[in-house]
């Protein structure tokens, strides 16, 4: 069974939802905890929402020097499949393994609602499962959900399929070109803004669409395996 | 003690949408003559030795700032 390792960091809130999406999506689930540099055999990394140490300096920009995370960007570089999810987007960024920065959202409102997104690039660890151009259906919650890059950044993030999701019907926090997902340029690393893992059973979720994130890496590394 | 500031601010490109909430707030002040305001941060590092630009600088490269969004200026104050 492949083993997805879940980070907590200290302010980290959804560590427990996504560990339950991964094991829901059939993953043996691995907590992994900021101040151990082992990763324990896992063969997935996802670092989840919340506000690690506080968002204090920046979102991320302290958790990125946390002793796990070292191993984590070991690991991404090496090709092992990375999620970030919402703050674990954040530190993605600040730890230079996606490029860009998210920013205050522009209104400066806090952002709570389901927002719908446009999948488009599914040729990724995190989003084989998916079809393309396929809208889905997630939750979003940030306050610094605005994903900024220099133009250049941006059009070759465009020109290699690097922007993984969009979203539709209206942008929650102002984001550049209407930004919720991007992946780096292997495809294994991926940082979403929105919570697939708060979307993974009917009674709490608005749909069931965030667990093809999750079966998406389970058929990526049996894949691997095979 | 030696202290060593950093100011950091964000890039003139980034939109700012703190300052620019200042700035809206300013006419309820009765100013009207302000174009745009930006909201940067300063940091004050204080070495428990002389100060250390060279090693001030590598704090403020990796972690102060982050070059996508923010640029900085160091210096050297006296501290009183």
């Amino acid at each position: 069974m492949s083993k997805i390792g879940v980070v907590t960091f200290p302010g980290s809130l959804d560590d427990g939802d996504a560990a339950r999406a991964a094991r829901i999506s059939g993953a043996e689930v691995v907590r992994l905890w900021h101040a151990d540099p082992e990763l324990h055999g896992v063969d997935a990394v996802v670092l989840p929402g919340g506000f690690s140490y506080g968002d204090y300096l920046r979102c991320g920009a302290i958790a990125r020097f946390a002793p796990v995370m070292e191993a984590v960007a070991d690991a991404a570089r090496g090709g092992m499949p990375v999620m970030g999810i919402c703050n674990g987007f954040q530190i993605l960024c600040e730890a230079h393994l996606l490029p860009g920065a998210l920013t205050r959202n522009q209104h400066l409102h806090f952002r709570n609602r389901d927002q719908w997104l446009r999948m488009e690039n599914t040729d990724t660890a995190w989003t084989n499962h998916f079809t393309d151009r396929q809208e889905i259906l997630i939750p979003v919650k940030n306050g610094e959900g605005c994903y900024v890059a220099d133009q250049r950044t941006l059009d070759e993030l465009e020109a290699n399929g690097q922007i993984v999701a969009r979203y539709i019907r209206g942008n929650p926090n102002g984001s550049t070109r209407d930004i919720a997902a991007i992946r780096n340029e292997a495809g294994n690393v991926l940082g979403i803004m929105p919570h697939p893992e708060h979307a993974v059973e009917a009674l709490t979720g608005p749909s069931l669409d965030g667990l093809g994130f999750f079966s998406s890496v389970l058929r990526h590394l049996a894949g691997a395996a095979a | 003690m030696a202290r060593v500031v950093v100011d950091v601010m964000l890039k003139p490109e980034i939109l700012d949408p703190q300052g620019q909430a200042v700035a809206n707030a300013l006419p309820r002040l009765g100013v009207n003559d302000v174009a745009s305001v930006r909201i940067g941060r300063r940091v004050e590092i204080d070495f428990a030795g002389e100060a250390d630009l060279e090693r001030a600088r590598e704090i403020a490269d990796k972690l102060l700032a982050n070059p996508v969004i923010e640029d900085y200026e160091i210096r050297v104050v006296e501290a009183a």
